[in-house]
């Protein structure tokens, strides 16, 4: 297993594929965790009413006579829900329960192998402990020495509600003992490729070397951004601020956004020609 | 144009269709209809992946365009879940549980098992000698909710008629039934959980279990009903104890590789234990869930108590075969 994460402000974290390959995972905020279990809470929830109600409506048909039913629902079903609904989704192909679904999480081997069922139910039956008991805590009611049991484990508690803000991966108790983690699931699309246009605007406009050489890599990304973003105050600014930084006074008069994505296209053809031979330019500042 | 063309722009336009054709497999695959693609279809996908990975790779050195890296990471990524992701079936999973994983982790577990055991006995030994000094010691043992009534000022009869039920008690027998089992599933897993904790909570919550056991037991003996108590306790205690116990030596086994971590970085021991434990644990709530039902319904029907001592016998050889006894290999 190679294990050296090196995680990034952006909560990037390194995570080498089988094949050799690192995928740079970003890993599930703390806040979007919070929101899924919420939202998986709300269901169960719903489900219990759902269920309670319809097993009312039937007695009240039937004219059964059981009042303890509603009881054993509540009682058997909180606890066969919230123990079996998140090992059975996180067992699926998705890997997430609805809640992680919606905020795009989900859940995957610490070490890069496969998420096995074993995993699964420890995180989970973990929960009992960071979740539950915490709750079944503040539930208590106590005077005199009871009371005082009662603060200490609410304070008990917290280290494992809190568990997840000190550490790198954002484990909580259960992904620890389970050895998984969760990460972000997004789907990006493919965005067009930015060079295409640029490479036609560049024909009309000639930047010279000492011209190109007043950016790195990171403006370069930037300067995507920027294009991408296509805010017409935001472009206008940052043609401006180019044509002043290259001296740019004596070229044909193009407009902000042809002006730029040219410079984009020379300015990457010539950062990864530079690259080809071996040297990346981190910024502006490195001058190699 | 041609000289004006990128490198990095051709190799994306040489490459873009791989791309775009992993993408839709990918999430035919996500959508959970695999079913839907054709053999070779379900073929291409790794090799497809590979490329992307590849691709990846090399669009790393070569190329500055952010959003190209972005997507093919994502497409990676998703690649890598469908490759690399769960792909037993949950039934062929559930077979193989328990065919030979639960025996396995529990055989491995025998000396956190004797271990949790003999704390268990202990507290029981000590409730007993405690309460038979002083019956106040009972009250510090077990919490009302769980007595109704049998405590130390009730009458011999009411305890011997709390033995054997009658069809008329068994109002709100269902309900006192799911809350024992929800009570004794929650003891067991806050047994494994707490674990975790250098053992010291699971140790004690083993020692108060065999403290209630106890108390109870030298309440039913000092009136002379110690044999028919037995036989009540036991139907389903057998079960019932055998868990709480396995789960409490899943805590410790977690508890163990926290404090002594061996060859292996801390870490990496802790999620070994915890899935070994884990696997215990699935296991102990199928344990508790037959001893519910020995509970509810095998002691409400089965009122002599030679029978009862014979059920609670058969259940503990056969739980002890299941784990113990020798079988030959099944795996190849």
């Amino acid at each position: 297993m190679t294990q050296a994460p090196t995680s990034g402000l952006d909560g990037a974290r390194e995570f080498i594929t089988p094949e050799g390959v690192d995928l740079r995972l970003r890993l599930g905020q703390v806040s979007d965790r919070a929101a899924a279990l919420t939202i998986d809470l709300l269901i169960i929830f719903v489900v219990l009413i759902v269920f309670s109600l319809l097993t009312l409506a039937v007695l009240w048909v039937t004219k059964a006579q059981a009042p303890e039913i509603v009881g054993v629902i509540w009682l058997l079903g909180f606890f066969l829900l919230r123990n079996f609904y998140f090992t059975g989704f996180e067992l699926r192909p998705g890997a997430a329960t609805p809640g992680k679904r919606l905020m795009k999480l989900r859940v995957i081997a610490r070490n890069g192998g496969r998420l096995t069922a074993d995993a699964v139910f420890a995180r989970n039956a973990l929960r009992e402990l960071e979740l539950f008991i915490p709750v079944t805590f503040m539930l208590a009611r106590g005077q005199g020495v009871d009371a005082w049991l009662i603060s200490l484990g609410c304070l008990w508690s917290l280290v494992f509600l809190l568990f997840p803000l000190f550490n790198r991966d954002r484990l909580r108790a259960g992904d620890l003992i389970a050895g998984t983690m969760v990460v972000r699931a997004p789907k990006p699309a493919l965005l067009p490729d930015l060079a295409g246009d640029g490479a036609s605007a560049l024909s009309e406009l000639t930047f010279t070397s000492a011209q190109l050489d007043a950016y790195g890599i990171k403006e370069l990304q930037v300067l995507e951004a920027v294009l991408r973003g296509n805010d017409r105050k935001v472009i206008a600014e940052v043609a401006r601020r180019i044509r002043a930084k290259i001296a740019w006074t004596d070229g044909p008069e193009v407009s902000d956004r042809a002006f730029l994505s040219g410079y984009y296209a020379g300015l990457r053809g010539r950062l990864e020609r530079q690259m080809l031979f071996g040297r990346r330019r981190k910024d502006k500042f490195d001058k190699g | 144009m041609a000289e004006l063309q990128l490198k990095s722009h051709r190799f994306r336009e040489e490459r873009e269709a791989d791309w775009r054709r992993l993408e839709w497999l990918l999430a035919r695959v996500e959508e959970e209809a695999p079913s839907k693609l054709s053999s070779a279809q379900l073929l291409e996908i790794p090799v497809l992946y590979r490329q992307a990975l590849s691709s990846l790779s090399v669009a790393r050195s070569i190329s500055l365009d952010q959003g190209l890296i972005d997507y093919l990471e994502s497409l990676c990524t998703r690649g890598y879940f469908v490759v690399y992701g769960a792909r037993t079936s949950l039934w062929r999973r559930m077979s193989l549980f328990f065919r030979e994983d639960w025996p396995a982790s529990v055989r491995g577990l025998w000396r956190e098992t004797l271990a949790a055991a003999a704390i268990g006995v202990g507290g029981m030994i000590v409730a007993m000698v405690l309460i038979g000094r002083d019956p106040d010691w009972f009250y510090s043992f077990i919490s009302p909710g769980l007595t109704q009534g049998r405590d130390p000022t009730a009458a011999t009869a009411f305890l011997r008629e709390t033995l054997h039920k009658g069809g008329d008690a068994q109002q709100g027998l269902s309900a006192l039934a799911a809350f024992l089992f929800t009570h004794n599933a929650q003891i067991a897993i806050m047994a494994f959980a707490l674990g975790f904790a250098l053992c010291v909570p699971t140790a004690a919550l083993m020692a108060l279990n065999g403290a209630m056991l106890g108390a109870f037991l030298s309440l039913f003996i000092s009136r002379g009903l110690g044999v028919e108590a037995g036989g009540w306790l036991f139907i389903h205690g057998v079960t019932e104890l055998f868990a709480v116990t396995l789960a409490g030596a899943a805590g410790f086994s977690i508890g163990w590789s926290v404090v002594f971590p061996g060859a292996r970085a801390r870490i990496d021991a802790i999620s070994a234990a915890g899935r070994r434990a884990a696997t215990v644990m699935i296991g102990c709530v199928v344990m508790l869930f037959v001893a519910g039902l020995l509970e509810g319904f095998a002691r409400q029907l089965i009122q002599s108590t030679p029978i009862r001592y014979g059920v609670a016998a058969t259940s503990a050889v056969i739980w002890g075969l299941y784990f113990y006894a020798r079988r030959p290999a099944v795996r190849s």
